[in-house]
């Protein structure tokens, strides 16, 4: 599993990379009340806002973290935004990316990395 | 920034496991480990205790407190001298151009006027009694009692076991009471829209009653984050976002708060700053009026969202002035401005999230039925 600075969590399925957001950053953002994803199929580049998620607190933007396209999406989320506080690193993953360049993987932290990065 | 200021309940708030945040100059708890949701909804269906120690409590003196009333009547657009002893009323501060400059409650306490002020406007609000009333009024800030607010549908139960006395009030009014062996100023009425007591305590003795409070069943302390949910719900103005220096009463919905005694063809009749803006505004009517806002999507519209009437042009017709979720509601709320030809409950607008309109219906406030026991 690869993290990023902006908190998403990577982990690979096969030819797809599957996106969350990781327990340190549910707990910051607090209450999820609002999630919106992409739509299947878009092609997006690293770095593109791909999906908004929306706490008690306020709004943030969920980052592509590879170029590719979009192959699926966790369409249950929209009706459960609560999972994303429950379940973090595994039933609420957000989309799950076709990517066209998986050494995009490498510039991503180990999860040691990740925590001596949050502290 | 300088030194943030503490309450008397800060080692509490800390030793609860409070996030605390920088709010108004002081450092306060924005939530517990319960978190905002269950907060908010342990608030409604119980009993939540927050810390308000952050506004600013004054004690005004004068001859009487008939003396005291008119000097203040010439700050407030209220009914001051007709305040029973021992109740409570909302008021106003306003401005020559007739906006508002703070929110406050006051109290009629038999030989004084006890004033509660918001925090951020503390500060100006003792500059402006000290300098329009004194020195036939006394302006006492008070500065060593914390204030607490205990609101829910068991505060009752849970403070009459500190003392049965405090279930004999009814909403608004105001006693001292001792609770745990302090000398408490008790008033029936919150920010929550629950039933529910603010409670001024001696500083040294603050810890020990909140503690005894907290640890009831009933009772969980609550922080800023719930109890702004709970006010929006509540339909109550946040000042700073829903009313502020340039809005007047009449906009803002609070009509309701200036006792025909004050209204131009009352008793005594205007003598505040403002009051011709006011008279005029409540004569001929507003061009914006603030309205509840119930956005039909899942996503909450904050906070300076533009709203518009049609789904495509045009320029905006008003803006969303507190937004969010609403837990009781169980969706997006919120209040804001809109011109008054698009202000009538049912109106259907929209709201531009993120580049793009969703529709959002003008709602009664409050969004969530008060809970008050009148």
């Amino acid at each position: 599993m690869k993290f990023t600075e902006e908190h998403e969590w990577l982990r690979v399925e096969g030819d797809l990379v599957v996106v969350g957001i990781t327990e340190h950053a549910s707990e910051q953002l607090g209450d999820v009340v609002f999630v919106e994803l992409p739509e299947e199929g878009t092609e997006v580049t690293k770095d593109e806002e791909v999906c908004v998620i929306e706490s008690v607190k306020a709004a943030s933007d969920i980052l592509a973290p590879l170029d590719g396209e979009i192959a699926e999406v966790n369409g249950p989320l929209v009706d459960e935004p609560g999972k994303v506080n429950d379940d973090p690193m595994e039933g609420a993953w957000f989309f799950k990316i076709k990517p066209s360049d998986l050494s995009q993987m490498d510039d991503y932290m180990d999860e040691n990395e990740y925590k001596d990065f949050i502290g | 920034m300088g030194e943030l200021n503490r309450t008397p309940l800060y080692d509490l708030h800390v030793a609860l496991g409070a996030k605390m945040v920088p709010f108004a100059g002081y450092d306060m708890p924005v939530q517990y480990a319960l978190g905002v949701m269950k907060e908010h909804l342990h608030c409604r269906a119980q009993a939540g205790l927050f810390d308000v120690s952050h506004m600013g409590q004054v004690i005004l003196r004068g001859d009487s407190y008939d003396a005291v009333a008119r000097a203040f009547e010439t700050l407030v657009p209220m009914d001051v001298l007709g305040l029973g002893e021992g109740r409570q009323r909302y008021g106003l501060f306003t401005n020559e151009g007739g906006g508002i400059e703070d929110d406050l409650m006051f109290a009629n306490r038999g030989d004084h006027l006890f004033v509660v002020v918001n925090a951020a406007c503390k500060d100006a609000d003792i500059a402006r009694m000290k300098s329009a009333l004194e020195p036939a009024v006394s302006v006492e800030v008070i500065t060593d009692r914390a204030l607490i607010a205990l609101q829910g549908p068991a505060a009752e139960t849970a403070l009459a076991r500190m003392n049965d006395a405090v279930a004999e009030m009814t909403f608004m009014d105001v006693a001292t009471i001792e609770l745990a062996g302090a000398e408490c100023w008790v008033s029936r009425s919150g920010y929550t829209g629950e039933d529910g007591y603010e409670i001024s305590i001696p500083a040294t003795q603050a810890e020990a009653v909140t503690k005894a409070l907290l640890d009831m069943d009933e009772v969980e302390p609550i922080g800023l984050g719930a109890r702004d949910s709970l006010r929006l719900e509540a339909g109550l103005c946040l000042y700073g976002n829903d009313i502020d220096a340039t809005t007047s009463p009449i906009e803002a919905g609070l009509i309701w708060a200036i006792q025909k005694v004050r209204r131009a063809d009352g008793d005594r009749a205007g003598g505040f700053p403002g009051a011709d803006r006011i008279f005029g505004d409540l004569a001929e009517g507003v061009a914006r009026k603030r309205v509840g806002l119930v956005p039909q999507g899942r996503a909450p519209m904050r906070a300076g969202t533009p709203i518009f009437a049609s789904a495509e042009g045009g320029e905006a017709i008003g803006e969303v002035t507190s937004g969010g979720f609403g837990p009781t509601f169980e969706g997006p709320v919120a209040m804001g401005y809109v011109g008054a030809a698009q202000a009538a409950v049912g109106t259907e607008l929209f709201g531009e999230v993120r580049g793009k309109r969703m529709p959002v219906t003008v709602a009664k406030m409050p969004l969530v039925p008060a809970n008050f026991k009148r």
